[in-house]
């Protein structure tokens, strides 16, 4: 979705890279969802694209808020969550049929409710701006979780509610049963809520509110009420965030207080940085990045959230623009036909780091294996090799290839800067003179 | 209707136990340029933080169009008609120039908190932020960045921001303040144009732009209007000359 970038970044950020109609990207995006499946067809990977899908509507919901609006919020899960547990509630009472609704609008009630609390939850939390905000969503989150185990009825205590999406005669032989059907589902939601979310950037109140992102006083100045911008973007945000809720309900069948704590609103914060807050399109990045380090790295290591941790660290420090703004810097470049300068070094940092990058990860690795799982023996499998953590050879190479990593990348750190600045340098000069 | 735009009556502001504005009264009438001037720390900020509603008042009263404004938030005494700039520039800066005038210019054309409308679609809105970029002169800055601009250029922004929504009453705080000579020229002309069949009222500390633009000029020293008449009569006025320029007219004034 290179074209839909918004016009409302910082100078490296705004950048529209080809000038492709907006009907080509979204053509494109949408073939890209109808084909992810069949080619990403491997065991567990269409779960993966489901969660992937839910966690995208979820990115770009709080990046209504954290991207366009300036608020950094806490507790976004609540709306989600709420929106989870209203939708499979009407799921369950849909399959006792006490409630006409197919499951293909389900989303839409988990949205209604989420749109409902953030009316509700909205009015308080966007009284005050900047800190005071997020401490205010803090305190929301934190009430949700508490009451969701006060109420087990509804909130089904540790257990959770579960469902089954599996219900009433099959609408053109749909039935929700098998994965594929409840991707496409989702594939649909995502798109139409990617439509929606993009459209709201091009209207008043959407760049109103970018307005009060960067300065919010003024706009008091030019006739707008600033708590009602940032109330009423709230409460389009948290509708979306409830169709996202939905989605995970019917993808899951079950949904739990965690559904609504503030773990599940910080990692929604961390994948939307990671992705990039600056390009509307970055949540869709981090929640790609975020579902894989989450669901798939948990699966081959215990320190995945130390992953996780230091990406997020290296991320806010080095490319605060996230992963989106990495990209369309070095789009920039080969749209200019720069790129091949800035190539070869490139090159260079990233094989130093991916080098340095290995011999870190075996560090980590068999600093646990030697710490945790020791007692059964102390030989581990390591990149396909068997590496013995009491021995020094392991770690010499791992030591070693830390090293060579780092020299490597100090040593070709002032060229690749030197490449890097002359190529940026010519394109602003190239820019300058077309608008001249 | 009362033929004075802006009325303050006996306005008093006080900052914990000192007073700054101390029993403040000033008529501005319809259509005029009042210049307000006064020595650093009188409270001439103040006055316009007052006016637009940036700060609550203590006692007194401020009419706009006849009608008291005392209480309202800024943004509902922006509806009825008055728009002001800041001292220290105040524009979007992540925004590019004509977005921030696109945005200034939203409310009076009644599009409110629309999130139905397509905002590319709205030729008003469009037609309008374009007009008021020709008349700052920004045209060719149209699609940079506004934290991007010169200083210049920002003051420039600063007052296109202010008119772009067609309030008839005007509030200018310091428009050439930090310019050169040239520059500040440029704003004198920049604000003779934009401001014509307005009322405005500028806080200003150049005494060749106030000369150059007031028709009237009011003297605020120590949270008091000690005197309000025209440049010349100003000029001559004892009290003006002993309290603020200290029985020595600056050079300008005297030119």
């Amino acid at each position: 979705m290179a074209g839909s970038t918004t016009s409302v970044t910082t100078s490296s950020m705004k950048f529209t890279p080809l000038n492709l109609g907006r009907w080509l990207v979204w053509s494109l995006f949408a073939i890209l969802l109808i084909i992810a499946p069949l080619v990403f067809n491997k065991g567990a990977s269409l779960s993966l694209l489901c969660q992937m899908g839910t966690v995208m509507i979820f990115g770009l919901s709080y990046n209504m808020l954290l991207g366009q609006g300036g608020m950094l919020s806490f507790g976004h899960a609540v709306y989600s969550g709420l929106g989870a547990f209203f939708a499979i509630h009407a799921m369950n009472l849909a399959s006792a049929g006490t409630l006409p609704i197919p499951v293909t609008l389900i989303p839409l009630v988990g949205g209604v409710f989420g749109m409902l609390f953030g009316v509700l939850f909205g009015y308080v939390t966007t009284k005050k701006s900047g800190t005071t905000f997020s401490m205010i969503t803090l305190g929301i989150v934190e009430l949700v979780f508490a009451c969701s185990l006060m109420f087990p009825d509804f909130f089904g205590g540790e257990g959770g509610i579960s469902t089954n999406r599996v219900m009433g005669k099959p609408v053109f032989g749909i039935t929700y049963g098998p994965q594929i059907q409840v991707y496409y589902l989702i594939a649909f939601w995502l798109f139409i809520s990617t439509v929606g979310m993009y459209a709201f950037t091009q209207t008043p109140l959407g760049r109103i509110i970018n307005a009060v992102r960067d300065n919010p006083e003024r706009v008091e100045f030019i006739g707008y009420d600033t708590q009602w911008v940032r109330y009423l973007t709230l409460i389009l945000s948290a509708f979306f965030a409830g169709i996202s809720g939905g989605l995970s309900a019917i993808n899951f069948e079950i949904v739990t207080a965690e559904n609504v704590s503030a773990v599940r609103s910080g990692a929604i914060l961390l994948f939307t940085f990671i992705g990039g807050v600056g390009f509307f399109f970055g949540p869709l990045i981090g929640a790609v990045v975020g579902v894989f380090l989450t669901v798939l790295l948990s699966d081959f290591t215990k320190a995945w959230q130390l992953y996780l941790g230091v990406f997020f660290i290296i991320i806010v420090m080095y490319a605060p623009g996230g992963i989106a703004s990495i990209l369309m810097m070095n789009v920039r470049l080969m749209v200019y036909r720069r790129f091949g300068k800035v190539a070869p070094r490139l090159a260079l940092m990233v094989a130093a780091t991916l080098v340095a990058c290995v011999g870190a990860v075996m560090i980590i690795e068999m600093l646990y294996h030697f710490t945790l799982d020791s007692a059964n023996g102390s030989t581990m499998s390591l990149f396909g090799a068997t590496v013995d953590t009491a021995a020094p050879g392991g770690w010499m190479i791992a030591l070693a290839l830390v090293a060579a990593g780092a020299l490597l990348f100090w040593r070709g750190k002032p060229a690749f800067r030197r490449a890097w600045d002359e190529a940026n340098l010519e394109i602003e000069e190239v820019i300058r003179k077309e608008h001249a | 209707m009362s033929a004075y735009a802006v009325e303050l009556n006996n306005v008093r502001k006080s900052f914990g136990k000192s007073e700054i504005i101390r029993g403040a009264t000033l008529q501005v009438p319809k259509g005029e340029r009042y210049a307000i001037i006064g020595p650093n720390g009188a409270g001439k900020s103040t006055l316009f933080n007052l006016i637009s509603g940036r700060f609550g008042v203590t006692s007194g009263d401020i009419l706009l169009n006849g009608r008291s404004i005392v209480g309202l938030k800024p943004f509902e005494i922006n509806r009825q008609g008055l728009s002001r700039s800041f001292q220290i520039t105040n524009i979007f800066h992540r925004l590019t120039v004509y977005e921030n005038l696109r945005c200034a210019v939203l409310w009076s054309l009644g599009y409110k908190y629309s999130f139905w409308h397509r905002l590319n679609g709205l030729r008003d809105a469009h037609e309008r932020a374009e007009a008021v970029l020709e008349q700052i002169g920004l045209r060719r800055r149209r699609n940079t960045a506004a934290g991007l601009l010169t200083y210049a250029e920002q003051r420039a922004l600063e007052i296109g921001i202010t008119i772009a929504g067609g309030a008839d009453v005007i509030l200018l705080d310091e428009p050439t303040a930090g310019m050169s000579r040239s520059e500040s020229d440029n704003a004198v002309e920049l604000i003779r144009r934009v401001t014509k069949g307005k009322t405005l009222l500028m806080v200003e500390h150049d005494m060749s732009v106030v000369f150059g633009l007031a028709d009237k000029i009011a003297v605020v020293v120590y949270g008091e209007v000690i005197a309000c008449d025209t440049p010349a009569n100003i000029r001559g006025n004892a009290k003006v000359q002993e309290a603020y320029l200290g029985g020595h007219a600056p050079a300008e004034v005297d030119a």
